[in-house]
């Protein structure tokens, strides 16, 4: 732990993340050494809009055109929102409420058979603050796909253990580091993290030195884990 | 409900773990046990959570590096190239062909030792404590030419966004050379020792058998998917780091048993050996260094980009929002998914055999827990 903390003290980007940044963006403007700082701050300057007011870049995605893409489509009408390649990655995005429909549908009649992984990406400053993404693999097409939803905070999503057994463990890791409740998953218990351990880590206002401070004092009994 | 008997069996919940030498790590398995029957298990993990995603968030790109090498420690230059080759994709650059050649000889001699270590354990925990010293052996072998390389052993942190960071030593290719030809007849050893051997077959053979249909709806890759018959490989499908220009097999078996996932990982050593060969043979010359900038900044946007690590398909998911720290990075474990089939695999089967499944499986408890 010591070790972990010490590049953070001396330096560097800042430990709080998001949170912190504003506050340690004057000292390391001040810093001769590394010319390539500022940049990060700058990046971030555009998204909180200061000075010029540039709207926050965004992924330079490209329409995604293919025999599959207009299938779905056609199948579920507006609930796509989207249909993109990026770096020569496709993906859709869909309505929160149409992923499992979507999934199976992929997986019964475009034989995306395999559920690679589930995740989400938190953007707390989104009124739909969750991506919550999907990433398929078919074995006869050898091709990949993503299904991407937005969801809001407190959106409890269907589960996809009924389309994908793989997705159980999955999903609990969502709700233990997002705190991402799926609806109607068989076992909905945190994975990795104690049971009783309060805070969702991976929320972007979730600090990198946070902890749950009651838990580590009841159950190891030290004063902090810090 | 009839009165109890002292004849009437009941559930026995039995705690495997964490301590417990052939969970490899600290895995946790409550077993509901019928006599010597498995009825179900519940796997407790996180015992070594340390947040590396959340870490990811903290770093810079290059900085978070050398973490990912902590997750898988005993294929830590997998990890590296994953984490290397996901990020190269959303700067959208692509390493020079040298360095490329020598990310896969160091990549493949990796396997091996990946390999060798689970060898050596999965046959310890059966019962059989000689092929442990062998396999310590050579994996010995390995590593020395990992040192001499980079200077670190097990995480070695060998590769450098866009590229390498060291150049190769004098006499590496002579050395890797030596490797392969001291190497194959060894496997030959570990399969005289084992492959025929009544004791191993017999605890092996038809123990914790996952189908090919189970494989795909469980998301186990690997050895595991290959075992039952699915010739899929990542290295194949969706080659990466100039892997289609190199000549081999994928080994296959058909049942799905812990006996066919062993023979499927000696095979694959071999395979390791003739890929290094074709590789060491021809380092093309040139620079060691992609196109990358002093500071790595990718553009707005998200990869998901997956290797064929010892243990399975390893992906990374990094979404980046324009600065110089990585905005997300998610990995996708193959311990991880792979281990939630544990309860597939040994319910109904023998408690006995529990050790037997944790050990083909070829968990590795950082990468489970991250």
């Amino acid at each position: 732990m010591a070790d972990e903390q010490k590049p953070e003290g001396s330096g560097a980007p800042p430990p709080g993340g998001e949170a912190a940044k504003p506050p340690a963006k004057p000292a390391e403007a001040a810093k001769p050494s590394a010319p390539a700082k500022p940049a990060a701050p700058a990046a971030g300057a555009a998204a909180g809009g200061h000075a010029p007011p540039k709207p926050p870049p965004v992924m330079a995605a490209t329409p995604w055109d293919s025999e599959l893409s207009r299938d779905v489509k056609e199948r579920f009408g507006d609930r796509i929102a989207e249909a993109s390649t990026y770096l020569g990655q496709n993906f859709f995005v869909c309505k929160p409420d149409a992923v499992i429909s979507l999934l199976e549908f992929l997986k019964l009649d475009a034989d995306f058979d395999y559920l690679v992984d589930i995740t989400a990406v938190d953007w707390p400053k989104r009124p739909e603050r969750f991506d919550l993404v999907y990433i398929l693999y078919s074995f006869s097409r050898n091709e990949r796909v993503r299904v991407k939803a937005y969801i809001p905070e407190g959106y409890k999503p269907e589960t996809a253990v009924g389309v994908h057994l793989t997705a159980n463990w999955l999903e609990r890791e969502v709700f233990d580091m997002f705190g991402i409740e799926f609806a109607g998953h068989p076992d909905m218990r945190r994975i990795l993290l104690p049971e009783e351990w309060q805070g969702f880590p991976l929320r972007k206002d979730y600090s990198i030195l946070q902890q749950d401070q009651r838990w580590v004092q009841e159950n190891m009994g030290i004063e902090s884990g810090q | 409900m009839p009165e109890q008997t002292f004849l009437d069996s009941t559930e026995l919940v039995l705690n495997m773990g964490p301590q417990h030498p052939s969970t490899h790590g600290v895995l946790r398995v409550i077993l509901k046990l019928d006599g010597e029957k498995v009825l179900g298990t519940d796997c407790i993990i996180g015992y070594l959570h340390r947040g590396v995603e959340k870490i990811a968030e903290n770093r810079t790109y290059a900085q978070f590096n050398p973490y990912v090498d902590r997750m898988d420690y005993v294929a830590a230059i997998s990890n590296g190239l994953g984490y290397c080759l996901a990020v190269e994709k959303l700067l959208n650059i692509e390493t020079t062909p040298r360095a490329a050649a020598i990310r896969v000889i160091l990549t493949e001699l990796n396997r091996i030792a990946s390999h060798l270590l689970w060898l050596g354990t999965h046959a310890l925990d059966i019962g059989a404590i000689t092929p442990v010293f062998y396999c310590f052996r050579e994996r010995e072998e390995a590593l020395k030419i990992f040192e001499k390389y980079c200077g670190a052993r097990l995480t070695t942190h060998a590769f450098r966004i866009g590229g390498l960071q060291y150049e190769t030593y004098e006499g590496f290719e002579q050395e890797v050379k030596a490797f392969c030809d001291m190497f194959l007849p060894k496997v030959d050893e570990y399969e005289e020792l084992l492959t025929n051997n009544r004791i191993w077959v017999g605890r092996l053979e038809g123990v914790g058998i996952l189908t090919a249909d189970e494989c795909k709806e469980y998301g186990v890759t690997g050895p595991v998917l290959r075992a039952a018959g699915v010739k899929w490989d990542i290295r194949k499908a969706l080659p990466y780091s100039g892997y289609e220009k190199y000549d081999f097999e994928i080994p296959i078996r058909q049942n799905g048993d812990t006996y066919d996932r062993y023979i499927v990982r000696m095979q694959e050593m071999r395979q390791s050996v003739r890929i290094i060969r074709q590789a060491v043979e021809g380092i093309p010359e040139g620079p060691i260094m992609g196109k990358v900038g002093k500071v790595i900044k990718p553009p707005v946007g998200e990869a998901y980009v997956s290797i064929e690590a010892p243990k399975g398909e390893l992906g990374y998911y990094v979404v980046s929002d324009g600065s110089t720290q990585p905005y997300r990075v998610r990995v996708r474990p193959p311990s991880f998914v792979n281990l939630q089939a544990l309860d597939r695999m040994v319910r109904g089967g023998l408690v006995a055999d529990v050790v037997a499944v944790i050990g083909t499986l070829d968990i590795v408890l950082g990468e489970v827990d991250r």
